[in-house]
C-alpha cells in the first residue's frame, strides 16, 4: 500500500481527478441508477391523486393509501408466482452448478477418447442463445406432455446453463493441484470421492456459475410465456407482465405491482451483493 | 484454454488411460449431456431442419429464406427488424461501453478510499432486475400521462428506438463495469508506478498502457452483448407489445420471431416461417461470432500480466 500512498499527492496534480470530482461522478450516476426505482417505490404508497400532482414528493398521512397492494392481493396470485419462481430457479441452479460440476471435473482431469470433441461440443452452447430453438423445445414439450408445467422450463433452463457452467469450472478445476488428488487416491479414494474432495476448492467458481445462471433463469419471459402460460404455473417475470397488461390505467395497481416484483430480488442482492459481485470479477476473468 | 489432454499424468489416472472411456468419466459426463443434447442441442438443429420444410411438413428446400428476400411476403419486415436491432445493439457499443469503463476506473482510483463497494452495488443493482420491470419503470416515468416528460418518447417512431435502446443501456451498464474493474484491478501497480516514474502523464498511461490491456476485455463484452442484443425480446414485448409499435419502429428480430411464428392479428402463425427466422438469426449472430473471432481476437493482442 505505501506506493499508492505515494501516489497520492501525483495523482491529483497530474490528473487534474480530485476526490470531490470522483466522489461526485459516482455519486451522480448512482442518482441515476436508483431514482428511477425510487420514484417507483415511493409513489406506489401515495393516492391516485397524488400520484399525479406531486410524483416527487414522499408520501404523507394525507397522500398514504396502500389500495394499489390491496388490488393486486385481490386479483393476481403473487404467492404463487413467487413459489414458481423459487421453485424453478433453485431446482435448476442447484443442476446446472452440479452437473456442469461433474462434467467440467471430467473434462478437466481426464484422458479419454473423445475429451476434446465434447469441450468444443459444450462450448458451442455457451455462443448460440437457446431462444433460436423455441420452435422445436415448444414440439418437443407437446410431445412429451409438459406443457404447462414447471419441468419443461427447469428442464430448459438447466440445459441453456451448462455450457457455460462447464466453460467456467473447467478452468477452476485445472488449477486444483494435482497432489491433492493423487494423495487421496494412494489414500485409497475413489474417483467419486476425489471429485467430492476438489468440489470445495473450486468454491469461487461455483459461486460465478450460481450467480450467471439465477438472474437469467428468474428474470426471464420467453419461455414462461411460451412453455407455462397457464395460471398455476405463470413466475412472477410473466405474472408482472400480465398484470401489468391487463392493468396499464390502474396506476396504483400497476406500480405495487412493480415495487413487489422489484423489492424481494433488491433486497437478495443488497444482502448477497458482496458475493455475487466478486462471482461475477472472478467469472470475467477465468 | 488449455486442452484437457496435456493436463493428467499421474499415479492413480494412469491406469484409466489404457481403458479410453473408463465408466466414472461417463457418469460424470452423462447427465449434463444428456440434458444439454436433448434440450438445446437438438431443438437448435430440429430448427434449421424445419426452416427447409413447409408447414405441412413437405420439403422445400430454400424457398422459405425467399420470403425473407425483397419480394418476399416477410421481406419488409425482415430488413426492418434487423436494421432496428444494429441500431440497438450500436446505442449499447457506443454508450454502454464508455461509460461502463469511466465508471471502472473511477471506481480503481486510489483516492477513491471509502464508498467503493456502496457504489458497485447500488450501480449495478438495476441489472439484476427482470427486463419486464425495468420496462414498466421507464414506461411510467417517460408517460406523459405522468407528466415529468412531456414528449411521447416512445410514442413516436422517430425516439422509441433510441429511447428502448438507452433503457436497455440504463440496466446493463453495470456489466461492462464489473467487467472493465475485473481487468483494471489486476492490472500490476509496478507496472503503472513505472512508466509515473518515467514521467508519463496519467492520460499517457490510461492510452498506452491500460487501454491495450483493456482491449480484450472490450471484444469479450462486445461480442456478448451482441449476441444478447440480437436475441432480445422480453424489454420490446412488454413497452411496446408483440406489434413493436409505433409502425414497427421498435421492431427487432426477437419480436418477428415471435410472431412469425405464433402469428399475430390477420397472419396465421407458421412453424415454418419461425423456424426461419429464426435460423436467419443463427447465421447473423454467427457472422458476428466470426468477425470477432478473425476480425478482433486475432488481432487484438493478449498480454500476460
Amino acid at each position: 500500500m505505501t506506493t499508492a500512498t505515494a501516489s497520492r499527492g501525483s495523482d491529483r496534480t497530474r490528473r487534474g481527478l480530485s476526490k470531490a470530482t470522483i466522489h461526485g461522478i459516482l455519486f451522480l450516476y448512482t442518482l441515476v441508477a436508483l431514482v428511477p426505482i425510487g420514484l417507483i417505490v415511493m409513489n406506489s404508497f401515495k393516492t391516485r391523486r397524488a400520484i399525479f400532482d406531486s410524483p416527487f414528493t414522499f408520501p404523507n398521512s394525507e397522500t398514504f393509501s396502500l389500495k394499489g397492494y390491496e388490488t393486486v392481493w385481490e386479483r393476481a396470485n403473487f404467492v404463487r408466482y413467487f413459489f414458481n419462481s423459487f421453485t424453478v430457479t433453485l431446482v435448476a441452479v442447484a443442476l446446472v452448478v452440479l452437473l456442469g460440476a461433474a462434467a467440467a471435473y471430467a473434462l478437466a482431469e481426464y484422458r479419454f477418447t473423445g475429451n476434446t470433441f465434447l469441450t468444443l461440443f459444450l462450448a458451442v452452447g455457451v455462443m448460440i442463445p437457446i431462444r433460436l430453438g423455441t420452435v422445436s423445445i415448444l414440439k418437443l414439450m407437446v410431445s412429451l406432455g409438459l406443457v404447462n408445467t414447471l419441468v419443461a422450463l427447469i428442464l430448459v433452463y438447466t440445459a441453456m446453463g451448462i455450457p457455460l457452467a462447464v466453460f467456467i469450472l473447467a478452468q477452476f478445476f485445472r488449477q486444483v493441484p494435482q497432489d491433492l488428488k493423487d494423495a487421496a487416491r494412494i489414500d485409497g479414494a475413489g474417483e467419486y470421492r476425489v471429485f467430492f474432495l476438489a468440489l470445495p476448492l473450486v468454491r469461487p467458481g461455483l459461486a460465478a456459475v450460481a450467480v450467471f445462471t439465477m438472474l437469467p433463469v428468474w428474470n426471464d419471459l420467453w419461455f414462461p410465456l411460451i412453455l407455462a402460460p397457464g395460471e398455476s404455473t405463470k413466475t412472477v417475470t410473466l405474472g408482472v407482465q400480465v398484470f401489468l397488461g391487463q392493468f396499464v390505467s390502474d396506476w396504483q395497481a400497476v406500480l405495487a405491482a412493480l415495487t413487489l416484483a422489484a423489492i424481494p430480488i433488491l433486497l437478495l442482492y443488497i444482502i448477497f451483493s458482496r458475493q455475487m459481485l466478486s462471482g461475477i470479477t472472478q467469472g470475467a476473468i477465468k | 484454454m488449455t486442452s484437457a489432454s496435456t493436463q493428467t499424468d499421474v499415479v492413480g489416472v494412469a491406469s484409466t488411460r489404457r481403458w479410453r472411456f473408463p465408466r466414472h468419466v461417463a457418469v460424470f459426463l452423462g447427465p449434463a449431456l444428456l440434458i444439454y443434447t436433448v434440450f438445446m442441442v437438438y431443438p437448435l438443429l430440429d430448427s434449421l431442419r424445419l426452416s427447409l420444410f413447409s408447414d405441412e411438413g413437405a420439403f422445400v428446400g430454400l424457398s422459405n429464406f425467399k420470403e425473407l428476400l425483397p419480394g418476399g411476403s416477410l421481406s419488409s419486415s425482415f430488413w426492418n427488424a434487423l436494421g432496428n436491432n444494429f441500431i440497438f445493439f450500436g446505442f449499447h457499443f457506443l454508450v454502454q461501453n464508455p461509460v461502463g469503463l469511466l465508471l471502472a476506473v473511477l471506481l480503481t482510483q486510489h483516492l477513491l478510499k471509502r464508498g467503493k463497494g456502496t457504489y458497485r452495488t447500488l450501480i449495478f443493482s438495476p441489472t439484476v432486475l427482470s427486463v419486464v420491470i425495468v420496462g414498466f419503470i421507464w414506461q411510467l416515468i417517460l408517460s406523459p400521462l405522468w407528466g415529468v416528460v412531456s414528449t411521447p418518447l416512445l410514442g413516436l417512431t422517430s425516439t422509441a428506438l433510441p429511447t428502448l435502446s438507452l433503457m436497455s443501456v440504463w440496466q446493463f451498464v453495470g456489466i461492462p463495469m464489473m467487467f472493465f474493474y475485473a481487468v483494471l484491478v489486476g492490472i500490476p501497480e509496478d507496472l503503472i508506478e513505472a512508466a509515473r516514474v518515467d514521467g508519463a502523464s496519467g492520460w499517457k498511461i490510461f492510452w498506452k498502457i491500460i487501454f491495450p490491456l483493456l482491449l480484450p476485455m472490450l471484444g469479450i463484452i462486445s461480442i456478448i452483448t451482441y449476441i444478447a442484443n440480437l436475441n432480445a425480446f422480453d424489454l420490446i414485448y412488454s413497452v411496446q407489445g408483440a406489434l413493436a409499435g409505433p409502425e414497427f419502429s421498435t421492431d427487432i428480430m426477437g419480436t418477428l420471431f415471435y410472431r412469425s411464428f405464433f402469428g399475430f392479428q390477420l397472419q396465421s402463425g407458421s412453424t415454418a416461417m419461425g423456424a426461419t427466422v429464426a435460423t436467419a438469426m443463427f447465421i447473423v449472430i454467427l457472422l458476428g461470432v466470426l468477425m470477432y473471432l478473425f476480425g478482433w481476437a486475432k488481432r487484438v493482442e493478449t498480454y500476460e500480466l
